[in-house]
């Protein structure tokens, strides 16, 4: 795990400062996402209404809110899959993301974990990290790639974290459902992004599995940004330290969990239910 | 080494393989060397039939492909096959010089029935057989290029690609139907005498276009199976079952799909190029919509994703073909279509799936490992990123 964050940030060394990759975001100002007045309207419906969002560098937020609140489609917008009406999106202060290809996104700067697990099922377990691990996409260089050395030592690192490593050889198919959802964060924590947007990660997981995959979320905080769309309360109370309420397509309510459970607008949007009570 | 490593766990394949190559003796030393009068002769009928089914099964093979590595439902790779036989046909109307009905050493039958006078350009070159062998792959290929860049960059898949594959190659019928193209219209190409030098009814030559087909199979086959056990065939198999992740891993989708297409097509149009000069024409019904979903029915009837059952399917549905329209003519679209169903229902693996089944008799079955632990999540936390 350890070694997966260093491979990938190491090369350029101390010219980082002055010299930036070409994807790499300047964070300088502690900022890694920044959206501002972000409009996305399907025929005259706003799923996303001048919404402003700012995530900090390595930070874990949370994002609540009711059905159609526009949390997926937020997640759309950032990962390049839906292009906005109206505002910009930011990837540290460098990066315009709305001008940016959603498979040029997806390499090392935003991963994405669907709602529903999905993994290539056909393939073994093995085989689903190796495609995933960062390196060229081209179709040319995958003719011709061979799987090396460095590549299978980082396929141990990340089959160790997610605790699949004996199944390495399966097809993701025979998975267990709380399984296929950790190979999928596995699959992204080989793609190395600088954030990992995960739908739901804990829908359908047993309650050990829910504690584990808590634990495996909080841990990689710090090293990328984790923003964590949930329904499950309990499994919020668990790992955020800052969450953001969505409503209407815009960000009703921002801060600890016990700041946002307080706050009136919040309490009514939910209907008088207190979203959090447990 | 290199056919070791790609027929490895490909035991069907080898053996799919190695009946094509003692078929290929078999019926070579049947034609040309055993006399008329044995047993054992094999008539020129049976080796142009074989070798039809041939590059029937090249067909095939270039479908499985893109449909079952890929997802790529094209009901229209008649197209690419008929394109290379137009190549095809091209040369050999060059080749036939002054021995038309009309006599005319530069222009074929058809344009001296016209009162064209000159060659048209897009004919010039086509008397070189290395020119029309390019052209074979290079037309197709660039089509399926240029459809395929404009399909999968609008994201167009499924059941729409599919419809307007068969939109393709109905224009394309259409198209060659008319005799201003300069295809010889309703007609086609046809009357061909020599190809390469060679008497094309000559029974050395029929056996040597059988022996090509064979080797162009094997060959494609081949080529297929190198592409699928590349990375690039996982990311195609990521591509077919889960399309939305292989985006976002970041694999630009459509240059995959594009690749792919482009290499399938140019497989369909060889196929379509050794088919012309062993069925002695090529007319626009090759470009018929119903030609391409039989192709298909060859596909799924032999096991979609496979890459050998679609030969097996090949031989099978086109020999059946041959008995019955002789038997009873009428009768094949309802048993094409019976078969379709049959084999949807009861083998959606193809005919393929009844050797799996036999061998899972005879072998005990791996028994699923036992489940790990839940991840381990390593206590110490992930050093930040040395960025900034």
């Amino acid at each position: 795990m350890m070694a997966l964050s260093e491979n990938d940030t190491h090369g350029l060394g101390g010219e980082r400062i002055t010299h930036l990759a070409p994807n790499e975001p300047d964070v300088s100002h502690g900022t890694i996402l920044y959206l501002e007045d972000v409009t996305l309207s399907f025929d005259g419906f706003k799923a996303l209404n001048k919404l402003n969002l700012t995530l900090d560098n390595g930070e874990l937020r949370c994002i609540i809110g009711p059905n159609g609140a526009g949390k997926s489609t937020l997640m759309d917008v950032i990962t390049g899959r839906r292009r906005p009406q109206e505002g910009r999106v930011f990837f540290g202060q460098n990066i315009d993301l709305l001008k940016r290809p959603e498979h040029e996104i997806a390499s090392g700067m935003v991963g994405r974990k669907f709602q529903r697990p999905t993994v290539f099922e056909a393939l073994t377990i093995g085989e689903n990290i190796e495609l995933t691990l960062t390196g060229s996409r081209s179709p040319w260089r995958m003719l011709r790639a061979r799987s090396t050395a460095l590549e299978q030592a980082r396929i141990d690192d990340v089959l160790t974290t997610i605790g699949l490593n004996q199944l390495r050889h399966r097809p993701a198919g025979v998975l267990s459902h709380g399984q296929k959802q950790w190979l999928e964060i596995g699959m992204l924590l080989a793609q190395n992004p600088r954030i990992l947007l995960v739908d739901e990660p804990v829908a359908g997981m047993t309650g050990e599995e829910v504690a584990r995959t808590a634990e495996l979320l909080v841990s990689l905080a710090g090293s990328r940004t984790v923003v964590v769309v949930e329904h499950d309360m309990a499994f919020v109370r668990k790992i955020a330290k800052k969450v953001t309420v969505l409503h209407q397509g815009s960000v009703l309510a921002e801060g600890s969990l016990s700041a946002v459970q307080a706050n009136p607008k919040v309490i009514e949007v939910y209907l008088g239910e207190t979203p959090c009570s447990n | 080494m290199l056919l070791k490593k790609l027929l490895n766990h490909d035991r069907g394949g080898a053996l799919v393989l190695l009946a094509i190559v003692l078929m290929l003796i078999w019926v070579s030393i049947g034609n040309l060397i055993i006399p008329e009068t044995s047993a054992w002769h094999v008539p020129t009928y049976t080796v142009a039939l074989l070798g039809k089914f041939l590059t029937y099964a090249l067909l095939a093979v270039s479908i499985d492909l893109i449909w079952g590595y890929a997802g790529i439902l094209s009901l229209g790779h008649g197209a690419f096959f008929a394109l290379g036989g137009y190549g095809m046909g091209m040369y050999l109307m060059r080749q036939i010089g002054d021995r038309g009905q009309y006599g005319n050493p530069d222009l074929p039958d058809f344009m001296v029935f016209l009162n064209w006078h000159a060659l048209p350009w897009y004919w010039q070159g086509f008397e070189h057989f290395w020119f029309a062998a390019l052209m074979i792959l290079l037309v197709p290929g660039l089509l399926a290029g240029l459809f395929g860049w404009l399909a999968f960059r609008s994201k167009v898949s499924g059941v729409y690609f599919a419809i307007i594959t068969q939109a393709l190659t109905y224009a394309l019928m259409l198209a060659f139907f008319r005799n201003e193209m300069g295809f010889g219209g309703n007609n086609g190409l046809t009357d061909f005498k020599e190809i390469l030098g060679f008497s094309i009814t000559d029974n050395g030559t029929r056996v040597g276009l059988f022996v090509a087909s064979g080797i162009a199979l094997i060959l494609g086959y081949l080529i297929a199976r190198m592409v699928v056990q590349s990375r690039f065939g996982r990311v195609l198999v990521a591509i077919r079952d889960a399309e939305p992740r292989a985006r976002a891993t970041g694999y630009p989708v459509a240059q995959y799909k594009l690749v792919v297409f482009v290499i399938s097509a140019m497989l369909a149009a060889v196929a379509g190029a050794l088919y012309v000069p062993q069925v002695g024409i090529i007319n626009p019904g090759e470009f018929s919509p119903l030609s391409s979903i039989e192709a298909v029915a060859w596909v799924a009837t032999g096991g979609r994703g496979s890459l050998f059952g679609p030969i097996i399917g090949a031989f099978a549905v086109n020999y059946s073909k041959t008995e019955l329209t002789t038997i009873a003519p009428d009768l094949w679209p309802f048993f094409l279509g019976g078969l379709f169903i049959l084999v949807t229902v009861f083998l959606p693996k193809g005919l393929i799936s009844l050797f799996a089944r036999f061998k899972a008799k005879n072998e005990p079955a791996l028994l699923p490992d036992p489940l790990p632990d839940a991840p381990k999540v390593d206590a110490q936390k992930s050093k930040p990123e040395a960025s900034v």
